[in-house]
């Protein structure tokens, strides 16, 4: 391991040097042109489907793919720059986060060649959008217990039930849902699991918004009434989708994207305290840099092993729960460091009061997405007592 | 670093298992010189690793040395090895030949302790320490101490000076070291820059970080190793979610010092490493602090008896942490510098530090 982090590392530095410089450089034009302000928690919030497009032209999104599915045949190191980087500068890429991280490669692994030639280059041309059909109003981190169901009829299956917390669901096109296509089986809890593309505007699909308690709206659930899917929609085989989702879980929980949230809101901190630091000041930001390091050293570190075809579920899941904390953190220290009045919404408020109003208001969902804290611990303890 | 790291991390570990053993480090805590233990270690070549062999060493680069130190946190070594080599490593920077007997420092922060006074043939060295480590067990204590116009280093014979033994957390020596117009020869002293003195500065703190890292792999492994022994309610304790959080957290931090001590090992053979020590060294810090009590807590009351080895690993735990600057002093210096670089720079300072 040792060998592929230090080799990780000099790909980083070298590499990359082109086109980390070529995404810093699209970046500031962007913020010149006034096209988006930098803003926490940009994956979830910041959403732009202009934006998506203009990454989806430069060949940023679905970058790891094959040329034939519009990918550009790029490294998982090469994808972690360019996510890194739009991430720290809280550019608005949450339109397209989902199909590119998580669906698109899901599609790669498992979908049918049909599949992948109809939906990769959508997805890649920054234009077609994705969201998980996971979560429901009975199933949260209890996950196996779903009950939407998929009865088999002729030429494809009949979806009924509900998905919740779908964010993003009201612009998205596509959602991929797990769904049980045969009854619960307490020797097999994983079994009879199935992922289907389902079509939003399919007849039959109702998008509720759900809002958060900022007012925004990113939540929804997707009811589904009778919704007829056709056999091809189905990805992979039938009663594997447990395997199929879990599969990716060491990609989610990962990637930048879980210690960068509030990225935006430490940068307009510094700007903030560079006037008269104190050595308070000094020492709480010197620990949050180091933290902020660790953690992307971590990060690369499952990246490399990812590349090189291990699942290091381990590595991820503490990457999730400390990068997490993490982004909480920077919204403590700011508070504390600086007073202010944070928020949203006043015309007043300095970018500052902005960025800590998001980070603030945002926090509750950072140690919940993707696997929450307490079921991460779960899984982290395992790993650790089984070595 | 080089070929020869994987025979020396095993050597060092087949080493470790055989010779550092509880007794030997409770007699050691109670002042007994380890000397099995130690003559293995000037055996196997180990007190002049990253040294030349044109200069006496063992060879090898110092992310070698590094790596094979994490083995000697890693089993609590009672042996100044740590100190010898950071001592060998300066003499070498001034052009002094390496020793393989077990040697000692005084610390740079304390150059003005220690006085040279020109005399005829020679100088006159006067000064006192109360926090040299090994001073009572050392063949030889290398005191940087300055003159009116510079600093300067010598190796003083410890039978010359006055030695009070103490000790810190962990129980290792840490002696008070008083010497008293003792004449050193002309030749015995050498000028030393700034320059020189920092760097050893920066590697004796990379030092510590691989010490507490390898501490920290220890603690993890005996930690979760008594939640699977260890049954109450009829079953192992493992197995209630109150004791999984601990596990977890004590894992993410030891696995934080784990990659962190990596990269270190990687980066101080190839790149300057000034920033990456500090942060290390932070890192490290807060994980020790972290894991420690959570340690302590899981193994309950036999955890801090000293009939149980934990004792060993979180006593140098609290000791290493303020040892070479605490969390607070690196942060510091870290948090000013970036402060200081502006917000604009911050995002290409983090990825520069690769």
């Amino acid at each position: 391991m040792k060998k592929t982090t230090n080799k990780s590392t000099e790909e980083l530095v070298d590499n990359f040097k082109e086109l980390r410089n070529e995404v810093r450089n699209f970046i500031d034009e962007e913020k010149a042109k006034g096209t988006f302000e930098p803003q926490c928690d940009s994956w979830l919030g910041g959403v732009s489907t202009e934006f998506s497009h203009k990454l989806g032209k430069r060949g940023w999104v679905g970058m790891t793919w094959p040329k034939k599915y519009g990918g550009s045949g790029k490294s998982a190191l090469a994808r972690f720059v360019v996510t890194e980087e739009l991430l720290a500068a809280g550019a608005p890429i949450a339109a397209h986060w989902v199909a590119d991280r998580q669906s698109g490669a899901l599609l790669l692994k498992y979908g049918t060649e049909e599949q992948r030639k109809y939906y990769l280059p959508k997805i890649a041309s920054g234009e077609s959008y994705f969201v998980i059909g996971l979560s429901e109003p009975n199933s949260g981190s209890d996950l196996a217990s779903l009950s939407t169901v998929a009865e088999k009829v002729d030429g494809g299956w009949v979806l009924n039930g509900s998905k919740l917390w779908t964010s993003g669901a009201h612009y998205s096109h596509y959602m991929i849902g797990l769904v049980r296509t045969s009854p619960q089986d307490s020797n097999n809890r994983h079994g009879g699991l199935s992922q289907f593309i389902i079509d939003l505007t399919n007849p039959g699909v109702t998008v509720r918004p759900i809002h958060l308690m900022t007012g925004e709206h990113h939540f929804n659930e997707v009811i589904l009434d009778n919704v007829f899917i056709p056999e091809n929609q189905i990805v992979g085989e039938i009663g594997n989708g447990w395997t199929q989702g879990m599969a990716e879980l060491a990609y989610e929980r990962s990637g930048p994207e879980r210690f960068l949230s509030t990225f935006p809101l430490l940068v307009e901190l510094l700007r903030v305290i560079q006037v008269d630091p104190d050595r308070f000041a000094k020492i709480e930001v010197g620990k949050l840099v180091s933290r902020l390091w660790i953690l992307r050293k971590m990060s690369i570190s499952v990246a490399t092993l990812l590349e090189n075809g291990e699942t290091p579920n381990l590595m991820a899941a503490l990457v999730k729960d400390l990068g997490t904390q993490f982004e909480k953190q920077i919204a403590e220290t700011s508070r504390l460091l600086v007073s202010s009045n944070p928020s949203v919404t006043s015309p007043f408020s300095s970018a500052f009061e902005r960025r800590l109003a998001e980070a603030i208001l945002h926090s509750p969902g950072f140690t919940l997405r993707g696997g929450t804290t307490e079921i991460l611990r779960g899984i982290i303890a395992k790993e650790v007592v089984a070595k | 670093m080089s070929d020869i790291n994987e025979m020396l991390i095993d050597s060092t570990k087949k080493i470790m298992r055989d010779f550092s053993t509880k007794e030997t480090i409770v007699e050691t805590e109670n002042g007994i010189w380890p000397k099995d233990l130690w003559q293995i270690i000037e055996e196997s070549g180990l007190t002049t690793v990253a040294i030349s062999e044109e200069n006496g060493g063992t060879g090898g680069t110092f992310g070698d040395a590094i790596s094979m130190l994490r083995v000697i946190g890693k089993f609590a070594a009672p042996i100044p090895l740590p100190e010898t080599l950071l001592a060998n490593w300066l003499l070498a920077d001034i052009g002094l030949r390496a020793s393989i007997k077990p040697l000692t420092l005084s610390s740079i922060d304390e150059k003005d302790n220690f006085t040279f006074t020109e005399v005829e043939g020679g100088w006159s060295l006067t000064g006192a320490s109360n926090y040299i480590p090994w001073a009572r067990f050392v063949e030889g204590i290398v005191i940087i101490g300055t003159s009116e116009k510079e600093t300067l280093i010598t190796v003083v014979d410890p039978a010359l000076c006055q030695i009070k033994p103490g000790t810190n957390l962990g129980g290792e020596s840490r002696d008070f070291v008083e010497i008293q117009d003792q004449f050193i020869k002309k030749v015995e002293v050498i000028a030393v820059t700034e320059a020189v003195l920092m760097s050893n500065y920066y590697k004796g703190t990379i030092i510590k970080t691989a010490l507490m890292a390898g501490s920290l792999e220890r603690l993890l492994e005996l930690t979760a190793a008594y939640t699977k022994e260890r049954s109450q309610f009829g079953r192992p304790i493992h197995r209630f979610q109150a004791i999984q959080n601990h596990l977890a957290v004590l894992s993410g931090e030891a696995t934080a010092a784990k990659i962190a001590a990596d990269n270190l090992i990687e980066a101080v053979d190839t790149n300057s490493y000034e920033t990456q020590a500090m942060i290390t060294k932070i890192v490290v810090g807060e994980a020790a602090s972290k894991s420690v009590p959570i340690a302590h807590q899981v193994l309950g009351a036999i955890g801090f008896t000293d009939e149980h080895v934990l004792q060993f690993t979180t006593r140098r735990l609290w000791a290493w942490r303020d040892e070479y600057g605490t969390e607070s002093e690196w942060a510091e210096q870290l948090g000013a510098q970036v402060i200081n670089n502006g917000p604009e720079e911050f995002w290409p300072f983090i990825t520069a530090l690769d």
